[in-house]
């Protein structure tokens, strides 16, 4: 028998509905998959108890002929997401000990139709990094390393364990979040796909929130078609978050492979930044070149107020997140550190389970929500948000169908590399995409090369509100010329 | 605009997060780092413009004003870290 963990979610699909296979050898499969890659350290927690217990009913709903959408296929699931008894920290210090006694509607949703969960995956504290190196349970390793070296590389974040485990094949699929960037940074450092979909197409109930207005859950996974069936079962209106939003979820595997012809494809001039590397430029001219030959219009665009985007996130994000992480004050949940009083018991917690990171984001959230300077920063970076989402509905009432920019400045860099380094340094990681969130609008990453070094690079495809479709048709497009990218096998 | 290592105090302080000396001083340069990158936003004309409170124009839904949960302190206590009789415990905060 070939391994099992070979095959895309979609061939995995087909083969259970062939019964080539049991969904219960698919699940040992990818446990034993995960045992001889913890070195990796992308989960940090395995449940192989519930694994074979979720995919003997798979077994079995097969058997009677009542097979879900993602009936026996085996997924990791961000540590951000509530799952009901199992381990739920968003790799926080903090939330030590904390097993939710409630499922999030997006796992739910992943269970109703048959999936199976495999364990729980590292990310960055809180969803607050680029390379998750702030995780409490320790960096994530990148699958892959550059040509003839063994230096661990950093999976990107804040979905790192996401990332890493679906590109070394220890998951079919993955869930993860965007708050700035957190899904397609990872996904473009290791060769995956991955996508934010627009605000509002999924429900954030039973996520732990980092910045309420900007964080969106998605799926990773190996290629467009994987993600476009995991998203289709992720998205759903949900009483229990009013953004969720009531429109129907479109059958987003049917946008595969249509054609791209006649499509409008804008190319943002602000996105060429000085001092980028000439191989991630060469990397979009490829993805211009591929579109255009497929029959896609490609025009020139502007978005003058890109460059404020990072800016103006780090005043929201960081506002947004001090208020949520009020909430972890020692009594509800988690980790208490006694004190001589309540506040310092607050004070002593909250010192001991946050990260340097979080600490960060949360005095500077505070700093900017605090008496007289509300109106500079907060109310400025609002109104600098309402520009920058202008400059994308100019673009598309000109008729743009979609944009076309690269995912990320850079591959995929050393573990500790940036660790004495500015915190802004780390911040210009999400350069490109962090401007998807400000303004609420659905990216792609997809790969679309190797660097010079042979490490992954991507491209980052932005469409309209709720037009995930064109995404996937224009992401396979590109996909089908360049192939997909598996790390050659090392641990 | 940057802060003092007292400002830094007074901010965790209210963020009801304890700090060191060594912390606040490192922390000050931090935020005086990150405050000078978000300074680049004085440069944009907003006159006029309105803050942004919804990335998705859509009407917030309402609920019905029913009862659809509760009666369940047991579930909700469940992961204190100290509780008992399904009541939170804290320090004494009142004499």
């Amino acid at each position: 028998m070939t391994d099992l963990t070979s095959l895309t979610l979609a061939e995995a699909r087909d083969a259970l509905k062939a019964k080539s296979f049991t969904a219960v050898e698919l699940t040992d499969a990818y446990l034993a998959a995960m045992e001889k890659a913890r070195v990796l350290n992308a989960y940090v927690t395995e449940t192989p108890d519930k694994a074979r217990d979720m995919a003997r009913a798979s077994d079995a709903r097969i058997a009677a002929g009542k097979a879900g959408a993602l009936e026996g296929l085996p997924l990791g699931i961000k540590d951000l997401y509530a799952t009901k008894g199992v381990h739920t920290q968003a790799c926080s210090h903090i939330l030590d000990g904390f097993e939710p006694t409630y499922e999030s509607t997006v796992s739910a949703n992943l269970w109703a139709d048959g999936a199976v969960m495999l364990g729980k995956l590292n990310m960055d504290e809180f969803a607050m990094g680029s390379s998750n190196e702030t995780s409490h349970y320790g960096s994530v390793v990148n699958p892959w390393r550059r040509n003839g070296s063994d230096v661990n590389l950093v999976p990107g974040g804040s979905s790192g364990g996401s990332a890493a485990a679906v590109a070394a094949r220890l998951c079919l699929g993955a869930t993860a979040t965007d708050t700035g960037g957190s899904i397609r940074q990872p996904a473009a450092f290791t060769g995956t796909t991955g996508i934010k979909p627009t605000y509002g197409r999924c429900s954030r109930w039973g996520l732990v929130a980092f910045a309420s207005s900007l964080d969106q859950a998605g799926p990773i996974a190996r290629d467009v078609r994987d993600t476009a069936i995991l998203l289709k079962s992720m998205a759903s209106v949900d009483p229990k978050d009013t953004t969720s939003v009531d429109l129907p979820v479109p059958d987003y595997e049917a946008a595969i492979g249509k054609s791209v012809k006649g499509f409008k494809i804008g190319i943002p001039k602000e996105y060429r930044l000085d001092g980028m590397p000439a191989e991630i430029d060469a990397l979009w001219q490829k993805g211009i070149d591929i579109l255009r030959e497929a029959g896609a219009e490609i025009v020139d665009i502007s978005l003058p107020h890109t460059k404020y985007a990072l800016p103006a996130y780090y005043i929201v994000a960081p506002a947004e997140a001090s208020s949520n992480l009020a909430r972890y004050d020692g009594v509800r949940y988690g980790l208490r550190v006694p004190g001589s009083d309540i506040i310092d018991m607050y004070e002593n917690t909250r010192a001991a389970g946050f990260g340097a990171e979080v600490k960060r984001r949360i005095l500077i959230g505070t700093y900017v929500l605090s008496a007289g300077y509300y109106d500079a920063y907060y109310l400025r970076a609002q109104k600098v948000r309402t520009l920058i989402k202008r400059d994308f509905e100019t673009v598309y009432a000109a008729g743009v169908d979609a944009i076309l920019t690269p995912a990320t400045p850079s591959a995929a860099f050393g573990i500790g590399e940036k660790a004495d380094a500015d915190p802004v340094e780390m911040y210009l990681n999400d350069v490109f995409t962090v401007t998807v969130n400000m303004a609420g609008l659905p990216g792609l990453a997809v790969p679309a090369g190797l660097s010079a070094e042979g490490l992954p690079l991507g491209l980052q495809l932005i469409g309209r509100p709720f037009d995930e479709e064109t995404l996937f048709t224009l992401g396979s497009t590109i996909e089908k010329a360049v192939g997909t990218f598996t790390p050659k096998q090392w641990w | 605009m940057s802060v003092d290592t007292a400002t830094v105090r007074r901010v965790a302080r209210l963020a009801r997060i304890k700090v060191t000396d060594d912390e606040a001083e490192r922390m000050t340069n931090e935020l005086n780092s990150i405050l000078g990158f978000v300074e680049q936003l004085d440069e944009v004309d907003i006159s006029g413009v309105e803050p942004m409170t919804s990335v998705v124009s859509v009407k917030m839904r309402r609920r019905q004003d029913v009862v659809t949960d509760g009666e369940d302190a047991e579930g909700v206590t469940a992961n204190a870290p100290v509780s008992e009789d399904n009541f939170f415990l804290v320090p004494k905060v009142v004499e």
